[in-house]
């Protein structure tokens, strides 16, 4: 067999990659930064201590974390159209499920970033006559964020890997593009072997910064 | 919305319903089918932690190798590209390599059925986060131990053979744990190369039967049993293996 690499142009990546490629990267943002909203409530619920809310948090977490993902983008993708009411495009609906997956996760990091603080910091809060509300936006959950950041990102960085899983339900993601790109121009090894090196090196530049942030961000206890 | 469990009693082929639900005089129902799909996805994930836990386990051991000459240096850099390699590829992506590119690669490996490329994809995904656990379990060792190894005059090689995995393997069966569990989550997978596992069988049976809420029901509470089962092996192993007094757990530290 010969690889053929002189097909990919300007013209082949802009036409099929980077398209799918801005999708991979608006899921990772949106499900990050949505994951981590809905996973610190999630976190805040499962310590709060009230039953009312812990069983239900618990209950989600970790039945989100015992499916596999494919299972979960399955089931949204068949299930969010009789929930809106109206049909929803795979695009869409693999992006409210990886908010609601990855806000599972997030609340796991989350949970242990609040426990990372110590209890000093709550009474002090309390003290100071602050609010549950005050003390945990105040005091609480900063402190948390900075002491999570490196686990934050990497699991960011798993994030990013998952979503080639949305190939489940064909939304168009960079893995697709290659995908579609291979099968278009009869060279699938060339588009799979290209996907393959991209995704290697974007994840293996993200878990080096994490490393060089983890040396530098120090926990503060 | 009404449920309609009977769907997995139904024939694949036509429209005839199985009183014992599963197929007779050779005909398939979707009980038949779910059940052959369920023991493919614990096969594919039984031989890729197999494959999974050799190739982790060697090399975390390599990665913790004192850098004493060449050959060590080595063959701990081969491990940390390795895991490197295998860790910051998506397992979907390497399901396609080993699946579209390996075969065209080594012609060996034409002839070969998807199932075994997929556990070799899951295998070779899985063990890089086993070196990982493994090398960690290794450090978290005292000193003490590898040191006692070579005062008795034993090789590197029986130093870990006989002292250092016994004992470091004991510490990561935890982490081990979850990752028995993942292997079975990401077997998920194996459905874009058409490996007929749960997954797959979930994506057909939705179509044809448009019983999709019964059907992903099936198939998500069999993959919570499986993930339970391994779980409680696991547990199993943990408290037969345990050497008395030693060890708490790798995180809880010294007193």
């Amino acid at each position: 067999m010969n690889i053929d690499l002189s097909f990919y142009n300007l013209e082949m990546i802009r036409q099929y990659v980077l398209s799918g490629f801005l999708f991979s990267l608006q899921l990772t943002v949106i499900g990050t930064i949505g994951g981590i909203f809905f996973g610190t409530l999630l976190a805040l619920m499962r310590l709060s201590g009230k039953r009312t809310f812990t069983i239900p948090a618990g209950a989600y977490v970790n039945m989100m974390r015992s499916i596999p993902l494919v299972m979960v983008i399955l089931w949204f993708f068949l299930l969010m159209p009789s929930i809106l009411g109206r049909p929803i495009g795979a695009e869409a609906s693999a992006i409210i499920t990886f908010i609601a997956f990855e806000s599972a996760f997030f609340c796991e990091i989350m949970r242990s970033g609040i426990q990372s603080i110590p209890r000093g910091q709550i009474y002090a809060g309390q003290a100071m006559g602050m609010t549950y509300a005050q003390n945990m936006r105040l005091v609480i959950l900063p402190q948390a964020f900075r002491n999570m950041i490196p686990v934050l990102l990497t699991q960011t960085i798993v994030l990013f890997q998952d979503t080639s899983l949305v190939y489940a339900i064909g939304a168009y993601d960079m893995l697709k593009g290659f995908e579609v790109a291979g099968k278009n121009y009869g060279r699938p090894i060339e588009t799979y072997l290209a996907a393959a090196v991209i995704y290697f090196f974007i994840c293996f530049g993200l878990s080096r910064l994490v490393k060089i942030l983890q040396q530098r961000v120090a926990i503060i206890r | 919305m009404s449920w309609n469990w009977e769907v997995f009693c139904k024939s694949t082929l036509d429209e005839n319903f199985s009183p014992v639900c599963f197929g007779t005089g050779g005909e398939t129902t979707y009980l038949d089918w779910i059940m052959s799909a369920w023991g493919w996805t614990l096969s594919v994930s039984a031989l890729g932690l197999l494959i999974a836990m050799v190739l982790g386990i060697l090399m975390g051991a390599l990665r913790t190798l004192p850098p004493d000459n060449f050959v060590t240096r080595l063959l701990a850099t081969i491990s940390n590209v390795w895991v490197e390699l295998f860790r910051n590829i998506p397992v979907l992506v390497q399901v396609f390599l080993w699946y579209h590119v390996v075969p065209a690669l080594i012609p060996v490996l034409k002839g070969l059925p998807s199932f075994i490329l997929v556990s070799l994809a899951l295998g070779f995904f899985t063990s890089s986060r086993i070196a990982e656990q493994v090398r960690a379990g290794i450090g978290a060792l005292p000193r003490g131990q590898r040191f006692a190894a070579m005062a008795m005059g034993l090789t590197t090689f029986q130093s870990y053979r006989y002292v250092i995995l016994p004992m470091a393997l004991r510490i990561v069966i935890p982490p081990l744990t979850s990752e028995s569990m993942n292997i079975i989550k990401n077997s998920s997978v194996a459905f874009a190369v058409s490996v007929a596992e749960l997954t797959l069988f979930a994506m057909q049976a939705q179509e044809e039967t448009s019983r999709g809420i019964e059907i992903y029901l099936g198939v998500t509470a069999l993959y919570v049993v499986s993930a339970l089962t391994v779980n409680r092996i696991m547990a199993l192993i943990e408290s037969k293996t345990r050497v008395p007094g030693f060890i708490v757990s790798a995180s809880s530290g010294g007193h």
